[in-house]
């Protein structure tokens, strides 16, 4: 069973502005019926204004389909359409609380159909450049098409060198066996053999870490620091590391405490020396998983 | 827990007589059976009576063939290993592109090591094709894998005649009969079936327990090394307790066997056609003249499984789906598509798998309560207009990349 929010099931047990809507006059329909998640978004657009007066949707899909198109129809109405187009696949997530990570596809449809609905509107035609691949990192939802490409362009050669670059495989591991593979079939092509005893090219940062050495590093940090915000009732989680930025959330009593600022300015001091790079701290509210798909 | 359960081809309850019967080997019978002193004794007995339960529910001919694994998966493993490594010289394996992910994931690997294997494809209503295998049988199989009935549509494979087949070719035959055993009476002393997978928990004993059967003088290579228990061929102390309650379940199974093919098969054909008969573009998928007592897949034509599941549970109605989003996966089951049902029906495929525990009032219920749900999924498929599918469906709606 997944493990769907409240706002999830919600949405899905009783879908807003599901049905045809008789005098759309933008619809766009994306999606895969191989893969069964497929979507029809309708939208009354006032020609004067670009207001989105009324937006319906018929989905032929899952739970978390029915839910991500109920929320962006609920989402976009009364926007611009310039406004609604701002809305990202993350933002229909985040309105529905978070989505598993193998569902996160469901909120890029979304986007794309309202990409298509408006370009059906304005009369142009829109191209898909999207493609999607099963999933292979679910602790950073990273699919094997993306792996794949990423492998190709720039001639990656190790499970390491392929962490470094998209994040797959950084977090449990279990995906490694996934990675060799696509590492194996990719190397091959290009007239080489895998070898995984080979030594990985190593990016390295500032600091002078790989990007692993450093996840590693901050997670001892906040481990260190972890005691002390226990002790009050509250408690920290690493949630991303984008370049000099370092996303944390702040759980239990530390959620909104008063000395919230106060302590993470504590935990980014600590976090500088270790590394000896200049970081920023950014506390979100937003669950691990999904706030990693936004990298 | 209250509720309607029929999704007994994914596991089933296990039986109240089964948990008593295994109680006293959490406590006072925790010895170990292999220990010289009397703790352990009691304990070899009791397996050993188990054992001769398995033997009975098989029709096996000697207790000795009955190896006590882990689990299903794993007596497909060994069983599958051991036929290759006994046999080096063989390198291909013919099996069917249903099997259960047991068999197909293990093949794939085995396919990296440089061994060919053949799939045997199925037509649409699930069945195997044995002209295609007789000529695919050589000297060169070292193991043929067929599973007994399917888990998705309870289809039957002729597997005692495949067996025969594969035997007169030189080949060694497995079936994985983990939904067949407990709902079909077998009688394998009399067949030429040298390998075959039971999975404990599938009738209603627990989980983490299975059986591989392998009939005396087949030649065997352990999967598991080590200890003597299992006569060497599965080391790894004994799951006592659960090797008893499978013991149980045996026995029991043996006992309701006629219930399960008159009773079950009465209630299954009951649900199949109330929900037939209320459903508009809804069909039976699989062979319905040839399958488990049990088990009913349906299909629904242009929604999508998941969604159907979990309206179904709010009504707290327990089934299964062949859709992609229920496993996580990209493509919808790969026995529907072995079948060649199309995606808008094969996303929508729902399977009830019934057990002796089922009543007529479940039955009755979820005839009442499946037609709503799917009308209230269709009025908000772009397939659908009103009471019935668009004029073309396919044209009604056909989305970016497709």
């Amino acid at each position: 069973m997944w493990d769907y929010s409240d706002k999830v099931k919600e949405h899905f047990f009783q879908p807003r502005n599901a049905g045809v809507l008789a005098d759309a006059n933008g619809v766009g329909d994306v999606g895969s019926i191989s893969c069964g998640d497929a979507l029809r978004l309708m939208l009354k657009v006032e020609p004067e204004t670009d207001i989105i007066l009324d937006a319906h949707f018929q989905t032929f899909g899952c739970g978390s389909a029915i839910a991500s198109s109920s929320a962006l129809t609920e989402m976009i109405k009364g926007k611009t359409l310039d406004e609604a187009l701002k809305v990202s696949n993350q933002d229909i997530a985040d309105y529905l609380d978070g989505l598993p990570p193998e569902k996160m596809h469901c909120s890029v449809m979304g986007r794309e159909a309202l990409q298509a609905a408006v370009a059906n509107y304005r009369g142009e035609v829109w191209a898909d450049d999207h493609e999607e691949g099963a999933l292979v990192c679910k602790c950073f939802a990273i699919d094997a098409v993306l792996i794949e490409d990423t492998i190709r362009a720039n001639n990656l050669s190790s499970v390491q060198d392929v962490t470094n670059y998209t994040k797959a495989g950084g977090g449990c591991s279990s995906c490694h066996e996934g990675i060799e593979e696509i590492l194996a079939k990719v190397m091959t092509e290009r007239g080489e053999s895998f070898k995984p005893g080979a030594a990985p090219k190593e990016e390295v940062s500032a600091s002078g870490m790989t990007n692993l050495q450093r996840i590693r590093k901050i997670e001892a940090v906040l481990e260190s620091v972890r005691p002390q915000l226990r002790r009050d009732g509250g408690d920290i989680e690493l949630v991303d590391v984008d370049g000099k930025t370092i996303y944390v959330n702040m759980t239990g009593a530390c959620a909104g405490c008063q000395m919230e600022a106060l302590t993470l300015q504590g935990i980014q001091q600590k976090l500088m020396e270790e590394l000896k790079e200049f970081i920023k701290i950014v506390p979100t509210k937003v669950s691990s998983l999904t706030r990693a798909m936004k990298g | 827990m209250t509720g309607i359960y029929f999704d007994n081809n994914a596991t089933t309850r296990v039986d109240p007589a089964v948990v008593e019967a295994m109680l006293p080997y959490f406590t006072e019978q925790f010895g170990n059976p292999s220990s010289m002193h009397s703790f352990g004794n009691k304990v070899g007995l009791a397996i050993k009576k188990a054992r001769m339960q398995v033997q009975e529910l098989l029709g096996a001919e000697f207790d000795s063939e009955i190896i006590f694994t882990s689990c299903g998966t794993e007596s497909d493993s060994t069983a599958l290993i051991s036929a290759l490594k006994a046999q080096p010289e063989r390198k291909e394996i013919i099996t069917t592109t249903v099997e259960h992910p047991a068999i197909l994931t293990l093949c794939t690997w085995l396919e990296k090591d440089g061994y060919k294997v053949h799939y045997l494809k199925v037509d649409g209503k699930g069945r195997l094709d044995l002209e295609e295998y007789k000529k695919l049988l050589s000297d060169q199989v070292a193991v043929v894998s067929v599973m007994w009935a399917n888990n998705e549509t309870g289809t039957f494979f002729p597997v005692v005649e495949m067996a025969e087949l594969a035997h007169a070719a030189g080949a060694m035959f497995h079936t994985d009969a983990v939904q067949a055993v407990g709902k079909v009476p077998l009688n394998l002393k009399d067949t030429k079936i040298d390998m075959l997978s039971v999975s404990g928990h599938k009738l209603h004993a627990p989980k983490g327990i299975g059986v591989l059967y392998l009939k005396r003088g087949v030649r065997f290579r352990p999967l598991l090394r080590g200890g003597h228990q299992e006569r060497g061929r599965r080391a790894g102390t004994e799951n006592t307790t659960s090797i008893v309650g499978l013991g149980k379940a045996a026995e029991m199974a043996m006992e309701a066997m006629t219930y399960e093919n008159t009773e079950v098969a009465r209630l299954r054909d009951k649900l199949e056609v109330g929900i037939l008969s209320k459903v508009p573009r809804s069909f039976v998928t699989g062979n319905p003249e040839d399958r488990l007592p049990n088990t009913s897949n349906i299909a629904f034509e242009f929604i999508e499984g998941e969604a159907i599941l979990l309206l179904l549970n709010k009504f707290g109605i327990a089934a299964s789906s062949g859709s992609a989003c229920t496993s996580g996966s990209l493509e919808p089951s790969h026995v529907m598509r072995a079948m060649g049902i199309p995606y808008t029906a094969a996303h929508g495929t729902v399977r009830f798998s019934l057990s002796r525990y089922s009543t007529e009032a479940e039955v009755d219920r979820v005839i009442q309560v499946v037609p709503e749900i799917i009308a209230q999924l269709r009025k908000l498929s772009p397939y659908w207009e009103g009471d019935g599918p668009a004029a073309e469906p396919e044209k009604a709606f056909a989305p970016t990349y497709a």
